[in-house]
């Protein structure tokens, strides 16, 4: 199995243009709330957690398409479910793919972003300690909603039509921990969402892989 | 498709014969449990094969219509160098798979199939795309297969020179 991450990571890199697209996405995307709320550094404070958590929500779905289209299409999704392991754990795979080419990168810049967007530095660990969980739901989701569209027709646009009423709740604790003077109760939630997602996404990617394989 | 029963010995092989949208290519699949039997079973070693879907994976090799060759990728880091050596890839090794032209992408899946050395290997049109050089490197792959013991199905449109073979015609 960690040969076959290090295979999907080492096709990410080639293909980098899709994890590139995303964080460009994310920067360009703050910098846009930022122009348009104005220079007001109390305004940009007040909003920057939810700037920060929305564009990042947004630029995690970007690579989703690429996720398992390619693999439908050129025939390494039979391979796939013919390799032996069980069809979940092609989905933990898949998902932490992401998660270290999308997730992860986003976790990194978002600190900058914030700092831009004139978070004061005291609530920037808040900010980053949400956005672990919250970005490793989007993978576990995301990666869930890619499975799903994976040989519909016109899944590029079925995709984020599933994916983001899924991630409503994990955005609405995510901004509430970031936000509230008393984080721990929203916190709590949002650890406790990636606690089941961590099982039953993958379980869902992979009926939904063989599913697409039929 | 309806009514097909056939049983397969060890160092066996069938070859799947019918007119475009025959079934050939599904059939492959329903037997490597890829599609599910609407009805009837599926035996190895007189067990029922599909109940673990993982274990039956693990003994098929699998070629299917798609070569399943990855263009950012050299050969070298989809297949084994032994198996590039079976097909006559070796000096294409750490070349980008994107340069290979389409025979040689085919010859890279059938060097996947045989280099994996599974018991029974399922083939969806193995020959598109070989030049007559490669059909016959592609048959002696079938021999060495058989030699071992192991089993092949394929469905194919072009004939395969190869003796004591089953025909199943859809």
């Amino acid at each position: 199995m960690m040969g076959f991450i290090a295979r999907e990571l080492r096709l990410s890199i080639r293909h980098g243009a899709e994890s590139i697209a995303a964080l460009l996405f994310f920067v360009i995307a703050g910098t846009l709330f930022a122009l348009g709320a104005g220079p007001d550094p109390l305004v940009l404070s007040r909003i920057a957690p939810g700037v920060v958590w929305v564009t990042a929500l947004l630029a995690a779905l970007l690579p989703l398409e690429r996720l398992f289209g390619p693999d439908f299409e050129d025939g390494t999704l039979d391979l796939l479910l013919l390799s032996g392991w069980p069809a979940y754990a092609i989905a933990t795979a898949k998902t932490i793919v992401h998660w270290l080419t999308t997730g992860l990168p986003l976790l990194i810049i978002a600190g900058p972003l914030a700092v831009m967007l004139r978070l004061p530095g005291e609530k920037l660990p808040l900010l980053l300690l949400t956005l672990l969980p919250g970005t490793l739901i989007f993978s576990l989701l995301g990666t869930l909603a890619a499975a799903l569209a994976t040989g519909a027709r016109r899944g590029a646009i079925l995709m984020p039509l599933i994916t983001l009423p899924l991630m409503i709740p994990s955005l609405i604790f995510g901004t509430a921990a970031a936000t509230s003077l008393h984080p721990a109760a929203p916190l709590y939630m949002l650890f406790a969402m990636l606690l089941a997602a961590l099982p039953l996404a993958p379980l869902g990617t992979g009926l939904a892989l063989r599913a697409a394989a039929e | 498709m309806n009514n097909i029963s056939f049983s397969l010995c060890q160092g066996g092989i069938l070859l799947l014969r019918g007119a475009n949208g025959a079934g050939k290519s599904s059939l492959l699949r329903a037997l490597a449990g890829l599609t599910p039997l609407a009805t009837g079973d599926l035996s190895w070693n007189n067990l029922p094969a599909l109940t673990d879907r993982e274990a039956h994976a693990a003994r098929i090799g699998w070629l299917g219509h798609q070569d399943a060759v990855k263009p950012a990728l050299t050969p070298a880091e989809q297949v084994p160098e032994a198996g590039l050596a079976l097909v006559g890839l070796e000096k294409f090794a750490h070349l980008p798979s994107r340069f290979l032209s389409a025979g040689q992408k085919r010859r890279l899946a059938l060097a996947r199939v045989a280099v994996a050395e599974k018991p029974l290997w399922l083939l969806d049109e193995p020959t598109t795309g070989l030049d007559s050089a490669s059909i016959q490197q592609f048959l002696g792959l079938c021999e060495a297969q058989r030699w071992r013991g192991g089993m092949i199905i394929a469905s194919t449109h072009t004939p395969i020179e190869l003796p004591d073979t089953q025909v199943l015609t859809l």
